[in-house]
């Protein structure tokens, strides 16, 4: 094996442990800050108990959860049963491999390591463990593969809340699926290529996109809230309704990957809408983070975890906030709202980047997007207060007088 | 697609049809698919369930995720409460109303009070008709409260829950320092109360009086206007003024459907006629009316709570308790010095007050709706029958109708609007 091979797997590994550690450590301090998010909310204190001010809270679950007792329903599909936490875990891990939590980082690595020999690693490393040039598509495509995971848990376990729980969040993740995936073909058109690096540069171009595409924004926060389950589309799991959803019959560890996945999934799209939406790990209005130094890594990946932090924030910050679709006024609204609108959206940002680039002739990216942001104002007006709001949610119901009223 | 109607026993699981227990299989019959065909699933919803408010159990017939029935069962909670009462003197009787609707007991004491009252002819003071009152409408917040937390988590909502138990908890705390007890107050007695309120209790109810409606405003601002919310209630379980007439429905459940009826204004009583304060009334008669009609109650009681506290600093220091000591015991330091008193207190202890014979009912206008005790009386100090006309159990009547054809969720929130408190449904 060449040495350059060598340092190249080397720091792959590096970046891998490094990402999957952090991400396992941060979950599980996301479900301590959920509950202080909550009890901040609800003017309570929340976990304070264990460690100082709650922070062992993680850890002593994680503990009461491994050493619980594990529970079989009688007649479920055992194999199907344990595998299922697993397809929900692998593919909510394997996202976090390709969003770059940093700016790339100039590496000169020439050193002679025990057990390893003669490593080598020369120029500059993306701060994510695979920087694929399929980028978001590769997002698009294992997010999806989660929905199994669900969906088995929901048919394997022998019960009836269970399976409708994993009926719906089928129906639900599909549904949502396209809309997401909609609402990036914009992004697609204007960055020309998939690849998370170059959605970043061409943020760094011209405007972070929430302002040039804010409706596609929107439909993706939507769509992002949906994919991960959270309130108001916690309809899968349902509390109220279907006891626990799709993993009602499942105890111990086996219910935590569930749950690991589920923050997990958060971290991911919280993460995409900073690097999307929000230009990832760009400082606004500094180049120096571009220098490939440790600094600007440092930097960049500080202002990174701001904005992932905030979007996690928002998904708590929602949760405790709205009540719950339900399930026909979930559908109506996926594909009676969010795949036309993001439909017009792509046909109208496509139409409008034709004339700027073809037509009229603008080449300065930011100019091209001041104007886009001009066009996004007026449609977000269109959209938010002309079209009623109160339409966008109604279901199969309408509201009508009684006839007898009164009387 | 073919609808038709299962015909099966729903009887307890795990008794065979002579009663006996019996195991049940656990697998259908190789061969069937499902005992229950293919297209229909059934679904029980409780008695252990997040969201049946206690030990109700519905079974539901399922096509896809639209009911095609409900079929409630009840009596898990089944205490034989009016039974009981048939062995109890009449002021015995008031440690049991405390637990058939036990969020809110005061108000159940106050109409078993009255209603034992009526029987006897016992004429009560204007400082108790003030404390009653203000019993009653504070119990109407609270259970109004539970109602709207409850709801709210049944739809998905969790906090306004909390704040809403916040302030309940300031209500029990008030219910604490008066009658001694958190839920089982037993606070009337036949002719008066258990006690005159503590010294500065005024006080503390008043400062409860100003800042409660903080609350509301906040819940109000988070549901009456959320688009989730409105699209979740409104139209939803709806009702018309003569169905619900025809359900015998009372309380907030009828009042949404637009028949402004409550006791408290058609057949006063606690001089509740002297009092101002508005009965609102829904249009629509469905889950978001119900939700607006009970919300609305809320301030209104507050006003009452207030007027009435006006009422009680005007007559500070008036007697409580009726001066016939005949039917109310007198004060303890009496009975230890006065020969008359002691007798009065042994007779009543020992045989409790008898009630001529007859038979007499009062309904009051509790939190769920009309709440009505009915005696017969054989001239002795037990009643020969004691019935409750529970309001909960009437108004459940109907969920098998509004159910029909609603999604499995919109089953939680009729449940939730229809306000059911298991004790009092069973009894």
């Amino acid at each position: 094996m060449t040495p350059e091979m060598k340092g190249f797997l080397l720091l792959a590994v590096l970046k891998m442990v490094v990402v999957f550690t952090v991400v396992m450590v941060g979950v599980a301090l996301l479900t301590l800050m959920e509950r202080k998010v909550s009890a901040w909310m609800q003017n309570r204190r929340g976990p304070n108990r264990v460690g100082f001010a709650g922070l062992l809270q993680p850890a002593a679950d994680g503990v009461k959860n491994i050493v619980k007792e594990e529970t079989y329903p009688a007649e479920a599909n055992s194999f199907l049963f344990i595998l299922a936490p697993a397809l929900a875990f692998i593919p909510a891990m394997c996202l976090s491999a390709v969003i770059p939590w940093a700016a790339p980082v100039d590496i000169s690595l020439d050193r002679t390591l025990p057990l390893l020999g003669h490593v080598r690693y020369d120029g500059r490393m993306a701060m994510a463990v695979a920087d694929l040039p399929i980028g978001f598509l590769f997002v698009l495509a294992v997010s999806s593969l989660g929905v199994y995971g669900i969906a088995l848990a929901g048919w394997s376990s022998n019960s009836k809340y269970s399976l409708l729980g994993g009926l719906r969040s089928s129906a639900q993740m599909i549904s949502y699926e396209v809309a997401m995936g909609m609402s990036l073909i914009p992004l697609l058109i204007l960055v020309g290529n998939a690849s998370f690096g170059d959605v970043i540069k061409a943020q760094q171009d011209g405007l972070w996109f929430i302002l040039p595409l804010t409706l596609s924004f929107f439909v993706f926060l939507v769509a992002g809230f949906a994919e991960t389950n959270r309130l108001p589309f916690d309809l899968p799991e349902a509390e109220s309704e279907l006891i626990a959803g799709y993993h009602t019959e499942y105890s111990a560890m086996k219910f935590s990957l569930f749950f690991i996945a589920e923050y997990a999934n958060m971290v991911t799209v919280s993460a995409m809408l900073a690097t999307l939406f929000f230009g990832g790990w760009d400082i606004p209005g500094t180049s120096w983070d571009q220098n490939g130094s440790t600094l600007a890594a440092v930097a960049t990946g500080a202002a990174m975890f701001l904005k992932t932090f905030f979007f996690l924030f928002f998904f708590m910050w929602i949760r405790w906030t709205l009540p719950r679709f339900r399930y026909d006024q979930l559908m109506a609204l996926g594909w009676k709202f969010l795949i036309p609108l993001a439909l017009v959206y792509l046909m109208i940002i496509a139409v409008a980047v034709w004339i700027l680039e073809a037509v009229v002739g603008i080449a300065d990216p930011k100019i091209k997007a001041l104007i886009l942001f001009g066009m996004n104002a007026v449609m977000c007006y269109v959209v938010f207060f002309i079209l009623d709001r109160g339409t966008l949610v109604s279901g199969s119901y309408r509201r009508q007088v009684p006839a007898n009223v009164g009387s | 697609m073919t609808t038709r109607t299962l015909e099966m026993a729903l009887a307890t699981p795990g008794l065979d049809p002579s009663g006996r227990p019996a195991r049940l299989p656990l697998r259908p019959k190789k061969g069937s698919d499902d005992e229950f065909g293919a297209e229909h699933m059934l679904v029980n919803i409780g008695p252990q369930h997040p969201a049946t408010h206690g030990v109700l159990r519905l079974v539901l017939e399922l096509e896809g995720e639209t009911v095609k029935r409900c079929i409630p069962h009840v009596g898990y909670l089944h205490s034989g409460f009016e039974k009981l009462g048939e062995y109890r003197h009449y002021n015995q009787i008031i440690p049991l109303t405390d637990r058939t609707d036990y969020l809110s007991p005061m108000a159940n004491n106050v109409c078993l009070a009255l209603a034992a009252e009526k029987l006897m002819g016992i004429e009560i003071t204007e400082r108790c008709q003030v404390l009653r009152v203000i019993a009653c409408e504070m119990s109407r917040i609270i259970s109004h409260l539970v109602w709207l937390g409850t709801t709210g988590i049944d739809l998905g909502a969790f906090t306004p829950f909390l704040w809403s138990f916040y302030q309940r908890e300031r209500i029990y705390n008030l219910q604490e320092a008066w009658t001694g007890a958190r839920l089982t107050t037993s606070l009337t007695r036949i002719g008066g109360m258990m006690a005159d309120v503590p010294e500065g209790w005024e006080a503390g109810l008043r400062e409860f009086c100003r800042t409660f409606p903080d609350t509301l405003n906040e819940v109000d601002t988070m549901f009456t206007r959320n688009s989730i919310w409105c699209g979740r209630t409104q139209g939803v379980g709806a009702m018309t003024a003569a169905e619900a007439i025809n359900y015998s429905l009372s309380g907030p459940m009828l009042r949404a459907s637009g028949v402004a009826y409550d006791v408290r204004k058609d057949r006063p009583y606690l001089g509740y006629e002297s009092y101002d304060f508005d009965v609102p009334v829904g249009e629509y008669g469905d889950i978001y009316d119900r939700y607006r009609v009970r919300l609305e109650e809320m301030y209104q009681s507050n006003r009452i709570l207030e007027q009435a506290l006006d009422r009680l600093a005007r007559l500070a220091g008036a007697p409580v308790n009726t001066a016939d000591h005949r039917v109310i015991l007198p004060p303890k330091h009496r009975a230890m010095s006065d020969m008359e008193a002691m007798i009065h207190h042994f007779k009543q202890v020992m045989e409790g007050v008898a009630a001529p014979p007859g038979e007499a009912y009062l309904g009051i206008e509790n939190p769920k709706g009309e709440l009505g005790y009915y005696f017969v009386s054989d001239g002795t100090a037990k009643p020969v029958r004691w019935r409750i006309r529970p309001p909960s159990f009437i108004n459940l009547a109907c969920l098998p109708k509004l159910c029909e054809g609603a999604l499995l969720s919109d089953v939680i929130a009729i449940n939730a609007s229809v306000d059911i408190v298991m004790g009092e449904i069973d009894r």
